[in-house]
């Protein structure tokens, strides 16, 4: 059954399950024009803004006549990468929650409650506190390494048992690895206070600190799981129909599992790498999206990929905004901002019966 | 097995029995071991003079001052981390359901490094972390209220309260200068290193007030894990019960982290190991704190010496553990 995959990369597919969508594509292809929009005027707002003031027209001069100031050493230096940084982890993670969401069929998959992030973030530790390995193209295995061994535990541990795969199972599963993996992790900070003091940020969860370098570096692994992440869309589609639906009608079962496996894995390594463990970011973008543009993920993946993007940069501008001249890390932003909104999720009737 | 006494009556069950008379045995060769060896040997024969002040000023100083108090606080957060674990994982039905998980420690550790940032003392960091704990638990049940508290819906709470403390709780340590962090960051390990009777007095005073009330609603707990409305047809009081089982399990959690710091996953494995040795269908509440204290007391003995000289904190051996222990969940509980 050849040709279900091959119309995936050809956009296609009109003839099953297309109904919904094919009733107002042109409001969801607006949508996305929208969307693009709002990511621009975002992006523009984490260049403009941050713990030090800088007047709209020497952010404007900082690319058409840079002079070396302080102000456009700033703006280029600093937050250009970091406003790319937040592009690039943003569209990851929540592409990422999104494929395994779908995958799962779990309303509260995320690579940060499922201990994804915390299993990647291990094998940067162990990298970079064990190894002494400062490359992030190298240590980016490590977190790869990290993210793949915890996404195979977790999904068995939680499929494991008489009662399959609850969303309360995976979501118990997820924390107790995450929290192995975190603690061994403080065991390896522990026996060297300069890496501590180095992680100790970085483990929180920021965009802060990163070079372009390091951006331009881990980019290729991000296109790559960004790419394989939007082709799974057709096969995921079907697969929501069930198992035994999804096989009847083509889809390799395995092969779409373990495909997508390998993408989370991609997308979940290089963001921990880049920017740390982030809870919730892909929890919440895909519920969002879901209830604005349907259930077809031909929308919803690359709907997530775009719409996380915005709110992971709106919440490091605000951390930028209300601390100064510190700052708040993105990642307690968003804990502060995604806990009530997942504790509203869990405390809906529907949950159990997912 | 029933054992009665006029008209007080007592189920037991001979391998129940049996189980923890050798739980018993094993704290016991735990404590000696723990006791008399290390850098400085005492036999065995000297321990009980050295206790009582008999022996020479080494063993009285080295066993009396340094190494009973850690054993006695070790026993003592291990008993408590236990049964407060069998506590949850009954209410929530769920062999994962232990307090690390849903937020109850994560919240006394935000309360214990406030505390240690701080600069407070050995006691202020304990109320810390006891308020903690207590805090959070109270919002958790709350917001997980619905008409009633479904095991589901405390723990679903619990795992976003989690999430948040975790995240405040990393926040604490990058605002704090870097000494602050570092023994913030040590504390957050769970330790029993330095541990004193000060540490000791606290939990063995919950211990003695909680364990009876524990006991004494062991059988409705039960009966709730068959479901409320099963519970409910027999004459339990069910939300009384489960607020009841809440208030013990919570502040045995607290006042066990407030001891020891966030020692994690004994609270998770020790009622679960207790139940496959008893094989009870479900968690049973006496082995499971004797399998605690074991369980803690062993693993420290063993950080203490496996890497000599070099002195593993006891949490990272028991997250070891842990991690061993969730792999053993994943291959064997196939049905």
């Amino acid at each position: 059954m050849r040709p279900a995959e091959v119309s995936v990369t050809a956009g296609a597919g009109q003839e099953d399950g297309g109904r919904k969508a094919r009733a107002r594509p042109s409001v969801l292809v607006a949508g996305l024009a929208v969307t693009v929009a709002l990511l621009a005027l975002v992006a523009m707002a984490s260049v403009a803004l941050g713990a030090r003031s800088v007047s709209f027209g020497a952010v404007i001069d900082a690319f058409v006549a840079p002079d070396g100031s302080n102000d456009h050493t700033v703006i280029r230096e600093l937050r250009v990468p970091r406003t790319l940084l937040g592009l690039g982890v943003g569209a990851t993670l929540g592409l990422a929650g999104a494929l395994m969401q779908s995958l799962t069929r779990n309303p509260l998959a995320d690579p940060g409650l499922l201990g994804i992030d915390q299993g990647a973030a291990l094998g940067v530790t162990l990298a970079l506190g064990l190894f002494g390995l400062t490359d992030p193209v190298v240590y980016v295995w490590f977190a790869f390494g990290g993210a793949a061994l915890a996404s195979v535990a977790v999904y068995s541990l939680a499929s494991s048992g008489r009662s399959g795969s609850s969303p309360v199972r995976l979501a118990l599963a997820g924390v107790a690895f995450g929290m192995v993996c975190t603690a061994i992790s403080s065991a390896i900070l522990r026996m060297d206070s300069q890496t501590f003091d180095r992680m100790r940020f970085w483990l929180t969860g920021s965009l802060a600190g990163q070079t372009a370098d390091t951006l331009v570096r881990l980019a290729p692994f991000m296109v790559a799981g960004l790419v394989l992440g939007l082709l799974l869309a057709r096969p995921l589609n079907l697969l929501a129909l069930g198992e035994d639906a999804g096989k009847a009608l083509g889809v390799n079962v395995n092969r779409t599992r373990i495909l997508t496996g390998v993408a989370v894995t991609l997308l979940c390594g290089a963001a921990t790498a880049a920017a740390g463990p982030l809870v919730f970011v892909g929890l919440i973008v895909p519920h969002a999206v879901r209830a604005l543009v349907g259930p077809d993920q031909r929308w919803v993946l690359p709907y997530s990929a775009l719409a996380a993007p915005i709110l992971l940069l709106g919440a490091d501008v605000i951390g930028r905004l209300i601390a100064r001249p510190g700052e708040v890390q993105v990642g307690i932003v968003w804990a502060v901002i995604g806990a009530p909104i997942f504790i509203m999720l869990a405390r809906r009737k529907r949950v159990a019966a997912l | 097995m029933n054992v009665r006494v006029g008209s007080w009556s007592v189920r037991l069950a001979p391998r129940a029995l049996l189980v923890s008379v050798l739980l018993v045995v094993a704290g016991f060769l735990v404590t000696v071991a723990a006791l008399s060896t290390g850098e400085f040997t005492v036999p065995v024969p000297d321990i009980v003079s050295a206790i009582f002040g008999q022996g020479t000023p080494v063993a009285e100083l080295i066993v009396g001052k340094l190494r009973a108090p850690r054993v006695v606080t070790g026993l003592l957060v291990g008993a408590a981390f236990g049964l407060s674990g069998a506590i949850f994982q009954s209410l929530t039905r769920n062999p994962l359901g232990s307090p690390d998980f849903i937020g109850f420690t994560a919240g006394a550790s935000t309360g214990g490094i406030l505390a240690v940032v701080a600069g407070g003392s050995a006691m202020t960091i304990a109320g810390g972390a006891l308020a903690g704990c207590v805090v959070t638990a109270a919002l958790v049940y709350l917001l997980a209220y619905r008409g009633g508290v479904q095991g589901y819906r405390l723990v679903l709470v619990g795992i976003g309260a989690n999430a948040l403390l975790l995240a405040v709780n990393s926040y604490i340590l990058t605002r704090a200068n870097i000494n602050d962090a570092a023994n913030a960051g040590a504390w957050l390990t769970g330790s029993l290193g330095g541990r004193g009777w000060e540490h000791a007095w606290p939990v063995a005073l919950a211990l003695l007030v909680l364990l009876p009330l524990c006991l004494s609603i062991a059988r409705p707990l039960r009966m709730i894990e068959m479901g409320d409305d099963a519970a409910k047809a027999m004459g339990i009081r069910v939300e009384v019960v489960r607020a009841a089982a809440v208030t013990a399990g919570v502040l045995l959690s607290g006042v066990a982290t407030a001891a020891a710091g966030p020692v994690i996953f004994v609270a998770l494995a020790a009622p679960q190991l207790a139940r496959r040795l008893t094989r009870s269908p479900g968690v049973t509440l006496a082995s499971s704190a004797l399998m605690g204290a074991v369980l803690l007391t062993a693993a420290d003995l063993a950080a203490q010496r496996v890497l000599a000289p070099t002195q593993l904190p006891v949490g990272v051996l028991t997250a070891a553990i842990g991690g061993t222990y969730l792999v053993l969940l994943l291959r064997k509980d196939r049905h």
